[in-house]
């Protein structure tokens, strides 16, 4: 176990210096790259997926895998979007839309632990599912109009600094941030958070010491479909409309955020500041690529780049590991 | 001889004259009507064969990577890259010197499917990464570089010899029918006549049993990859043909998602082992059916999702023992409740 940390840790270490490298070399190559403004615009523009991938590693560090985030995002936004056009208080129909995410992920976990099929599948289903709701609620964009949700999508702290810059960060990050912290928190000193990883284990040890396998299955996919959720609501906040064919793929880049925070696939081992970690260096990729005034498409083959490179990374550390307790 | 209903090929089989059926019921029989225009067969049944092939040739190199207890998510990319590359060596946007011969075209494309192929294989059999894992770095990536090679432009190209490989007639049917069963015949030819097949399904069973039993699993492993990669590059040929361009953004997306749920409908296990090419093909048909079926009665087509969803959770559960077990045991109650 404590070797397994090791790796972890290795990984993560690796990947927080990646971020430094990356953002020092960002401010010495563009003007105005080094500045406050561009690490605060790294969490207003990526704060739903922080929410997504601290979701996802709840999933992943027990060793499952969950495919139907991006999909309950989308639906979060598109339902949301066509109630709040029917006339429903922002009250009602954002808990309502955490609650039906909520519900597909702990169904989603039943299915797995009950039935026993394959986590990559059943996600698969609701994946296919939850994005073909999108599609029968609307296929056109619906724009929000709702006070509240256009209060959340534009208040802010901003800053005036000497130098001229006006650095913001708008209120719905702090969302992500507290996200972040609880989770960190649940995983980090309660009960259910020492049976995730007791499960990602080794899920028959974790059972015949008596721990409830079944109750922490159901429960981290009810949390990652929470955490999509939130996550659409964070991006309607971000968007202010709904929108059947959002962010397809994010998924991917939810697990793979996870993996270059140093979470293993396998499961058991991994941390949601990993998971941040991972986002952020998605998302200075992003930046970079802007100011370089490249295709779009050079953030995707880097970042995969920049995760073959970790799996690698992991790869190595798992043998060698193994190794050692072999001799 | 077994018995036709306990062949793998039964379920699959059956599930497809249903749907077929319910069609031609709902339809009023126009859905088996076939003409000849111009000496070439038409109708729904027709375009059913045609527009699934893609879909057969996905499912017989997926069933292979499947079998192997492996899954292999990067096809749509692969798909996307062999359309972008074929399409720009035929519009002359890169390698010039080929003067945009489309025989050439083709050999590239599929040799680039071969290359990412290898690549996952090194991935997935050198290096021992999650096939899953393994293969999502392509996926994220191949996309990427398709957007790189067609220069982040769909890529519209003229040239009847390219339209051919899917708009093209041989003897009233559609040319890719003929791709897809020459890739049938040849994967059967591989599985069933060499010892190929056997490896593939003890691979799938356990790894380290098959490996302690002499079976070369890394080389094995790098040749269904590779295989799997070809099949998608094929099929990546067939769409950009078909839409006369290739757009790097949704050529191919999710298709893997329908590759898999081909194989899963077929009865070939995800987790390994035991797999029927015939199944698949006949389950990449069963998609297809649904897709043209949902499309003729005018439903919107994102709304297909939904249905395809419904139907591999029917699969799953089928395919489920503990489901299974579960069901079992509360028809065994009714009974026992209705009987005492």
């Amino acid at each position: 176990m404590k070797k397994k940390l090791k790796i972890n840790n290795i990984s993560l270490l690796i990947a927080i210096v990646l971020l430094v490298i990356m953002y020092v070399a960002g401010a010495n190559m563009y003007d105005r790259f080094g500045s406050i403004s561009t690490i605060l615009n790294l969490f207003n523009d990526n704060a739903y997926l922080i929410v997504v991938a601290v979701g996802m590693t709840f999933v992943l560090l027990t060793g499952g895998i969950d495919i139907s985030v991006a999909s309950t995002l989308a639906f979060t936004g598109v339902f949301s979007a066509f109630l709040l056009e029917k006339g429903w208080s922002a009250a009602v129909v954002i808990p309502l839309v955490l609650l039906v995410g909520t519900l597909v992920g702990c169904i989603q976990g039943y299915a797995i632990h009950e039935f026993n099929i394959a986590p990559f599948l059943v996600t698969l289903v609701g994946q296919f599912f939850m994005r073909g709701m999108c599609a029968v609620i609307s296929t056109v964009s619906i724009p929000i109009n709702n006070e509240f949700f256009k209060n959340a999508a534009l208040k802010k702290i901003s800053f005036v600094l000497q130098s001229g810059g006006r650095p913001k960060l708008y209120y719905y990050v702090f969302v992500a941030l507290f996200a972040v912290l609880f989770a960190w928190y649940v995983l980090k000193f309660t009960r259910f958070g020492r049976a995730v990883y007791a499960v990602g284990s080794n899920e028959q040890s974790a059972q015949y010491m008596g721990l409830n396998v079944r109750a922490v299955k159901i429960g981290v996919y009810g949390i990652s479909g929470f955490c999509a959720a939130l996550g659409g609501v964070l991006f309607s906040f971000y968007t202010l409309a709904g929108y059947s064919l959002q962010n397809m793929g994010l998924e991917l880049d939810a697990i793979s955020s996870a993996v270059i925070g140093g979470t293993l696939l396998t499961g058991g081992v991994g941390t949601v500041i990993g998971s941040l970690v991972g986002v952020l260096i998605q998302g200075i990729i992003q930046t970079i690529v802007t100011y370089q005034n490249l295709n779009t498409w050079w953030t995707k083959v880097t970042f995969a780049g920049i995760l073959c490179f970790f799996i690698l990374i992991q790869r190595f550390a798992a043998v060698r590991a193994e190794k050692k307790k072999n001799s | 001889m077994k018995k036709l209903k306990d062949r793998m090929e039964f379920r699959p089989l059956l599930s497809l004259i249903i749907i077929l059926l319910i069609c031609g019921i709902l339809s009023g029989g126009s859905f088996f009507k076939i003409s000849v225009v111009e000496g070439h067969l038409y109708g729904r049944l027709l375009d059913i064969l045609r527009n699934g092939s893609k879909y057969m040739i996905l499912a017989i190199g997926m069933t292979m990577v499947l079998a192997t207890g492996g899954t292999d998510i990067s096809v749509g990319s692969v798909m996307a890259i062999s359309g972008a590359l074929a399409c720009s060596i035929v519009d002359q946007r890169i390698l010039m010197g080929l003067n945009g011969n489309v025989f050439a075209a083709i050999i590239l494309a599929l040799g680039a499917g071969a290359l990412c192929g290898a690549w996952n294989g090194f991935l997935v059999a050198k290096l021992k990464v999650q096939p899953i894992v393994a293969t999502l770095i392509l996926m994220t990536a191949g996309r990427g570089i398709a957007q790189l090679i067609a220069d982040g432009k769909i890529v519209t190209i003229t040239s009847d010899a390219y339209y051919y490989i899917s708009g093209g007639y041989i003897l009233g049917l559609p040319f890719p029918m003929y791709i897809a069963a020459f890739m049938l015949i040849l994967s059967l030819i591989m599985t069933k006549k060499t010892a190929f097949g056997l490896a593939v399904e003890s691979i799938g069973v356990n790894s380290e049993s098959a490996r302690l039993a002499g079976i070369k699993v890394e080389r094995n492993l790098w040749m269904i990859y590779v295989f799997c990669g070809v099949c998608a590059a094929l099929a990546g040929l067939i769409e950009s043909a078909g839409i006369k361009g290739a757009d790097c953004n949704n050529c191919g997306l999710m298709i893997e998602m329908d590759g898999i749920l081909a194989v899963a409908i077929g009865g070939t296990s995800l987790s390994g082992g035991r797999f029927s090419l015939i199944s698949s093909i006949i389950g990449a048909l069963v998609v297809q059916t649904i897709t043209t079926m949902i499309l003729a009665f005018g439903v919107a087509p994102e709304v297909i999702r939904v249905f395809k969803a419904l139907i591999v959770i029917v699969v799953c559960l089928a395919q489920s023992p503990a489901f299974m077990a579960k069901m079992k045991g509360l028809f065994d109650k009714k009974r026992m409740v209705a009987q005492g």
